[in-house]
């Protein structure tokens, strides 16, 4: 077991990603902001947070979106739905996709998919805490990122927030 | 998680945890059913084939229209017109049907326990549509979504159950069900159309008279009256059914408190159910067969993955 982010250092990033986002549209009056049920939740649930700290938090649109039903793997594996919550229109827009880790790319391929159905934004980016570079399955890679690490396919990456886990960090599993 | 069977044949086989996976699951697509694009992706590659034996509106088209918003591909088999009117038997169409690698079967049959035989003989997960008088498992998980949908929970909630029991999978397996969630339930109809042990076997209470039990519950499950199933008369005629079982306003209307009024369909308007009634206030009939797309997406939603 090998920690790649302590609690200092996540709310380290997490300011840092903020900013990073709201570089590109400082107003963010053409941007939202859509979560990936359901790990990914906590992480964006932060992200937003930050981001409200730094700029008028009336103009931050944030949903969420769950991707189960998108899946490509119905046959192999059955998943369980969660609550997708978009109550804004995505038409146009810049969308800032954010889960917590990327590996595969299927999950991302799936959102996709997904915010494809709810309208046509103008761009879809992506943020992610933790990019596992190695392994990616699709050609898929993120805008913003927490860090990059390279990691073997048995290992596992496990991300822990307070208000689910108890504790902060993001833990290595050989 | 995930369902402890492979097929739907009946709430008989279900644990209260696959009946909470089945609503919960059609939760979320009937959030769906509520976007711009009513559609998912999730049974792209799985194939159904739906077999009615018997003759069907509502459940065949609300089974139809949830495979097209799984996007999976369907084929539509209807007993007459087929080989079936030759002779060739039930095992022996479905068999030819499967080699043409199909994935899942949802079938009504006039024979109850059809579907458990294809079970028994075939690869395939099979959905029970309806079988005889034995089972109509998507009725009743339905029926419990659109009611938990109006209570917020099946627990302690108060279901009468009026009219044709006897000849009533409907009956049967929204009994099962109610009990597994915790649900009371009163039947109430004729004594020709109550089976004799029902509450030795299934531990409903049998309420004869009509207004007591709708005094007594929250919701009144009001059944057709079957008679292509009855081979004998059990009651005079239908108009002296409705005279004494059939809800009219003059009978809701005598409670002294507000019940909410469910029927599967089809209504025989004035016998067992008055129009003011079945299209009235406290009628959830519509929202019953909205919900039912959601449902039956959730059940083959469920169904469709092959590790269980």
């Amino acid at each position: 077991m090998k920690t790649i982010l302590s609690e200092p250092e996540i709310a380290i990033t997490l300011k840092r990603l903020a900013y990073q986002i709201i570089e590109g549209d400082v107003q963010l009056r053409n941007t939202v902001f859509i979560g990936i049920q359901p790990r990914g939740i906590f992480f964006s649930n932060r992200i937003v947070a930050e981001i409200k700290n730094i700029i008028e938090p009336i103009n931050v649109e944030y949903g969420k979106l769950d991707i189960t039903f998108y899946r490509d793997d119905v046959r192999n594996e059955l998943h369980i739905a969660n609550k997708t919550d978009i109550n804004f229109s995505i038409e146009n827009k810049r969308v800032v996709l954010i889960d917590d880790v990327l590996w595969t790319g299927r999950t991302i391929r799936a959102a996709l998919d997904a915010l494809i159905d709810f309208g046509r934004p103008a761009k879809v980016e992506l943020c992610v805490l933790i990019n596992r570079r190695f392994n990616r399955e699709l050609p898929i890679q993120p805008d913003y990122t927490g860090k990059a690490i390279d990691t073997f396919i048995s290992e596992k990456v496990k991300v822990a927030w307070k208000e689910n886990d108890e504790k902060e960090e993001v833990i290595l599993i050989q | 998680m995930k369902l402890s069977t492979k097929h739907l044949l009946g709430i008989k086989d279900l644990h209260k945890e696959d009946i909470q996976l089945i609503l919960s699951t059609a939760n979320n697509f009937k959030d769906v059913l509520q976007r711009p694009v009513k559609k998912v992706p999730s049974l792209r590659d799985i194939t159904i084939v739906n077999l009615f034996y018997e003759n069907s509106t509502r459940t065949r088209i609300s089974f139809e229209l949830a495979e097209k918003r799984l996007s999976a591909d369907i084929i539509n088999f209807t007993a007459s017109g087929s080989s079936a009117a030759k002779g060739e038997t039930l095992l022996d169409t479905v068999n030819n049907i499967l080699s043409m690698k199909v994935d899942m079967v949802v079938m009504r049959h006039s024979a109850s326990g059809a579907p458990h035989f294809l079970a028994k003989h075939i690869p395939a997960a099979i959905v029970n549509a309806g079988d005889g008088i034995n089972e109509h498992p998507t009725q009743a998980l339905l029926d419990a979504f659109s009611m938990q949908e109006k209570f917020g929970s099946l627990e302690g909630l108060k279901v009468a159950i009026v009219g044709d029991i006897m000849h009533s999978r409907v009956a049967l397996s929204n009994i099962y069900l109610l009990q597994k969630m915790g649900a009371e339930v009163v039947v109430t109809g004729p004594p020709t159309l109550i089976p004799k042990y029902i509450t030795e076997a299934l531990g409903v209470k049998v309420e004869y008279n009509i207004k007591n039990a709708l005094q007594w519950c929250n919701v009144a499950n009001v059944l057709r009256i079957q008679l292509e199933r009855q081979n004998q008369p059990l009651f005079s005629s239908l108009r002296e059914y409705n005279l004494s079982y059939g809800i009219s306003k003059k009978l809701i209307d005598s409670l002294n408190k507000e019940i909410t009024i469910m029927h599967p369909g089809p209504i025989n308007r004035g016998v067992e159910l008055d129009s003011d009634i079945a299209d009235g206030s406290s009628s959830i009939i519509l929202n019953q067969v909205e919900n039912g797309v959601a449902v039956r997406m959730a059940v083959l939603y469920l169904l469709a993955n092959r590790e269980n």
